[in-house]
């Protein structure tokens, strides 16, 4: 199924429902026909350097920001922004990174750039202390706040499973391209977090979720819309006591960076970086089963870099 | 200087405190540094005799300044710097316009008798440890509760009324904002207070300062041997009677030009109003100080028995429709502060086995109940800087001697592990200041586990919520049947910050909760090992 129209089937009712959307986006959505992205790989990881670097290299394999960001639409960044923590512990995704990513959609011609995250510490505290709100400001994009449930809209979920139905903020409906930049680290509940599990930072009621089968809930909500791109931070990475962690013990310097398309594909090979066999991981095998992308990495078209 | 000018420069003195006192209690943005309110509050006259008695310390000394200042110049505290104080002088101002009423007010007798009891019965209460009386009738604390029970809700409500249309139009300046509801228990107190405060200032000007505030009457006393006291020249008095009938706290006497100087709270109407510049304030012409009120007192044959103070057919409506608006406000009020973020649906299986709570949880920085329920005035200033919003105001939680202080309240949030806030602003020393280090091992209460009430021993199916938001490990996930892992808590690491419990979905009883220290401790450090893994950057293991 093609983006859009995935996006009419699973989104209208959320739409209909919805207060007034004044994104220029939320046009797009409807009229303009998106790209089909045309890159010359399926995934391409860079070892060895600053986030920065290796944000530049990977891009730059990848054909350019330009492949997902067009002159004048508006750009999602997502990092993973839960815990009112210090970058040094590897807990929120690397502030460097998310300014480059925010500075290369601004370069490709975006109208705007937004971050937010559904944080699970107090937000003002998490997006001060993770250096990402300075990090967002100095690309000049803007981060607005995640934690009311105001900004929720509710939207169906037609292939859950478990997962039918979830109140996904306002801004991921309302802009034109959804950049996914999680970062990886250990996880107790749901044994790693890296792009898919990323995702439950852009909805209101995952205790939910911890409730009722959490790993399949993951896997469900990948059907409902897939991040244009997906950057996974691996450069300080969680080891144990995740996902808070308790101290800078826990970190290991990965030095590396994944960037996909695809989320499965993305998360299949950060979590062979981080020493897991991606089917051992219950939802990156469930969302592979479910076809939300693919973990099976011996047949993608692979870039690899040091730096 | 002109003495006449004093008024006006009273008057923005007095503002300013007003206007940043209510910004401080209303600030649900949390916008002002705790830096700043702490300097702010500092000259705050009842929390800093109590904190003197908790700490040593140049931050507790903000009464010695004010001691200062009132044997200097009389109750300019009142007048300027007791946010109550002035609450109550817009009260009248406004009440004043409204009624058109030129000459509000007239001399009245002092309520001796019952004022120094007040102060006395508070004083004894502390001596004997308790601080209840105190925190009834401290003016900065009762404001607290004000803006906090009755302003935040408005405000709150406006910004959430306001706030989304600004963002459906992409504009985030306002955002909309959600608080745990206040129960209406709680509010009960502050209520009557807030009616019986304003009451009197529509009525009597300052008969609240003058006869029910400890910290007035104290103040009132030692200002009868100020510097600079009000006093009518009588060579130049007219007998005019306008200084009498512009005193808010009906202590002028113009028929025998009398000056109850110990119930003057310095708001300097009568230096600004006298025609005849018969009003001075200036050092005392060696007159006769008497520490006795009569001597103040008119002689009986000189009291006008017919005048009473201020009537007036309005008032009895403004009244009414005064306590019309709060009950609406009062009743109003959870609609404003949204329910909490309990979001979970009903759960499939109630939980059966109650929690065990012997202790309430007191803020981290409270050293003890004893400590904390004797030293705090439940002035609510940490409730509002909590940026978790786990700090509640408490009905009966501490038993009736800490009536309405706030305790933890693991169902409204959980204590952020980096945070220091409240024990920042913390103007009475109730909660001393912890730094970053010693709060991760402040340990106010312990976690219970009890497995059976467990999703994961229930319903088989994985959980682990707690384990996710613990900060120190002390709840850690442990093999179960097959994949499963439980949890498992360790007692001697937790701080009893209550992540587990706010994150817990089971209910009504929670399968983890914490259990109040009586006396604090100091945690363990978790114990952690430093993962060690070469990496070799040449090598991708896809
Ligand atoms: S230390 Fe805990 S209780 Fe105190 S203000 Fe911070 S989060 Fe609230
Ligand atoms: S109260 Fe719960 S979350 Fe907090 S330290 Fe203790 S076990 Fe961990
Ligand atoms: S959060 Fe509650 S139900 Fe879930 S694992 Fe912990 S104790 Fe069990």
């Amino acid at each position: 199924m093609k983006r859009r129209d995935f996006l009419r089937k699973s989104v209208g009712a959320g739409f209909v429902a919805g207060t007034t959307l004044s994104f220029t986006g939320y046009n797009k959505l409807f009229g303009a026909e998106l790209p089909e992205t045309d890159t010359p790989y399926d995934l391409v990881a860079v070892r060895g350097g600053e986030p920065e670097a290796m944000f530049d290299k990977a891009i730059e394999a990848m054909g350019g920001m330009g492949n997902w960001v067009k002159p004048n639409q508006s750009v999602l960044v997502k990092p993973n922004i839960g815990w009112d923590v210090i970058p040094e512990r590897g807990a929120n995704t690397n502030p460097g990174l998310v300014r480059r990513v925010i500075e290369k959609c601004y370069e490709a011609g975006a109208s705007e750039v937004v971050v937010f995250d559904h944080t699970c510490d107090n937000w003002r505290r998490s997006y001060q202390n993770s250096g990402i709100e300075a990090a967002v400001n100095a690309a000049g994009g803007r981060i607005l706040p995640g934690n009311d449930e105001s900004f929720y809209r509710d939207v169906k979920v037609p292939q859950g499973r478990q997962l039918k139905e979830a109140k996904v903020h306002e801004l991921v409906l309302n802009t034109d391209v959804f950049i996914n930049v999680p970062v990886l680290k250990h996880h107790g509940g749901a044994q790693i977090t890296i792009s898919l599990k990323n995702l439950m930072g852009i909805i209101w009621d995952r205790r939910w979720w911890h409730r009722n089968n959490l790993q399949q809930c993951i896997a469900d909500f990948g059907t409902w819309r897939k991040p244009d791109l997906n950057i996974v931070d691996a450069y300080r990475v969680m080891m144990q006591n995740g996902p808070r962690g308790v101290s800078e013990d826990d970190i290991v310097m990965m030095r590396s960076l994944v960037i996909s398309p695809d989320m499965v594909a993305a998360d299949a090979a950060s979590a062979r970086l981080f020493g897991a066999e991606p089917h051992q991981i219950g939802h990156i095998r469930i969302a592979h089963e479910m076809g939300v992308g693919t973990m099976e990495l011996e047949n993608l078209s692979i870039h690899r870099i040091v730096v | 200087m002109q003495t006449r000018y004093l008024k006006s420069f009273r008057v923005i003195i007095s503002l300013f405190f007003l206007v940043v006192s209510t910004l401080i209690f209303i600030d649900f943005r949390n916008s002002f540094s705790e830096g700043f309110i702490s300097s702010f509050l500092f000259l705050q006259f009842a929390p800093s005799v109590v904190k003197v008695l908790q700490v040593a310390g140049l931050s507790a000394l903000g009464f010695l300044v004010i001691l200062l200042l009132t044997m200097l110049f009389g109750r300019v505290y009142c007048s300027t710097i007791c946010p109550l104080g002035i609450f109550q002088d817009v009260v009248s101002w406004l009440s004043v316009k409204l009624r058109r009423k030129k000459w509000p007010y007239r001399y009245a007798k002092p309520h001796t008798v019952l004022r120094y009891s007040l102060l006395g019965l508070t004083v004894v209460f502390m001596l004997f440890g308790s601080i209840l009386i105190l925190s009834l009738l401290d003016p900065y604390s009762n404001f607290g509760r004000f803006v906090t029970y009755f302003g935040k809700p408005v405000a709150l409500g406006l910004n959430n009324w306001v706030a989304p249309m600004l963002v459906s139009g992409g504009v985030y300046t306002l955002y909309p904002v959600t608080l745990p509801a206040i129960r209406w228990e709680v509010m009960l107190f502050p209520l009557l207070m807030l009616v019986l405060v304003v009451w009197l200032s529509l009525k009597y000007g300052r008969l609240y300062c003058n006869t029910v505030c400890p910290v007035g009457t104290l103040l009132g006393y030692l200002s009868r041997f100020s510097l600079l006291q009000i006093y009518i020249d009588e060579q130049a008095c007219s007998k005019c009677g306008r200084c009498d009938r512009v005193c808010k706290s009906s202590c002028m006497s113009f028929r025998d030009g009398s000056v109850d100087f110990s119930r003057c709270v310095a708001c300097y109407n009568c230096l600004k109003i006298c025609p005849d510049n018969a009003v001075k304030y200036s050092a005392r012409h060696g007159r006769k100080i008497s520490l006795i009120d009569k001597d103040y007192l008119p002689s009986p044959e000189k009291i006008d028995v017919t005048a009473k103070p201020a009537e007036n057919p309005v008032v009895d409506d403004s009244k009414r429709s005064f306590i019309l608006t709060s009950l609406l406000v009062f009743f109003g009020i959870n609609r404003f502060a949204r329910a909490g973020t309990d979001d979970i649906p009903e759960p499939e299986q109630d939980t059966t086995i109650p929690e065990k709570k012997n202790y309430p949880v007191s803020p981290p920085g409270s050293v003890s109940l004893k400590h904390f329920n004797s030293a705090c005035t439940a002035c609510t200033l940490c409730v509002g800087v909590c940026p978790t919003h786990v700090l509640q105001p408490s009905l009966l939680e501490y038993g009736v001697g800490g009536f309405l202080q706030p305790h933890m309240d693991f169902h409204a949030g959980f204590c952020n592990f980096d945070c220091t806030s409240c024990g920042e602003v913390c103007p009475t020393g109730a909660i001393l200041p912890l730094s970053v280090d010693d709060k991760h091992v402040a340990q106010i209460g312990v976690v219970k586990f009890e497995r059976e009430n467990c999703v994961v021993y229930t319903d088989n199916t994985s959980c682990g919520a707690c384990s996710e938001h613990c900060p120190t490990r002390a709840c850690d996930m442990v093999p179960y049947i097959g994949e499963l892992t439980i949890p498992e808590v360790d007692e001697s690491t937790c701080i009893g910050c209550g992540a587990c419990e706010y994150i817990c979905p089971t209910r009504p009883y929670r399968a983890i909760y914490v259990d109040g220290n009586p006396i604090h401790k100091t945690a363990e450090r978790p114990k952690t090992e430093r993962v060690e893994q070469e990496v070799d950057y040449e090598d991708f293991p896809f």
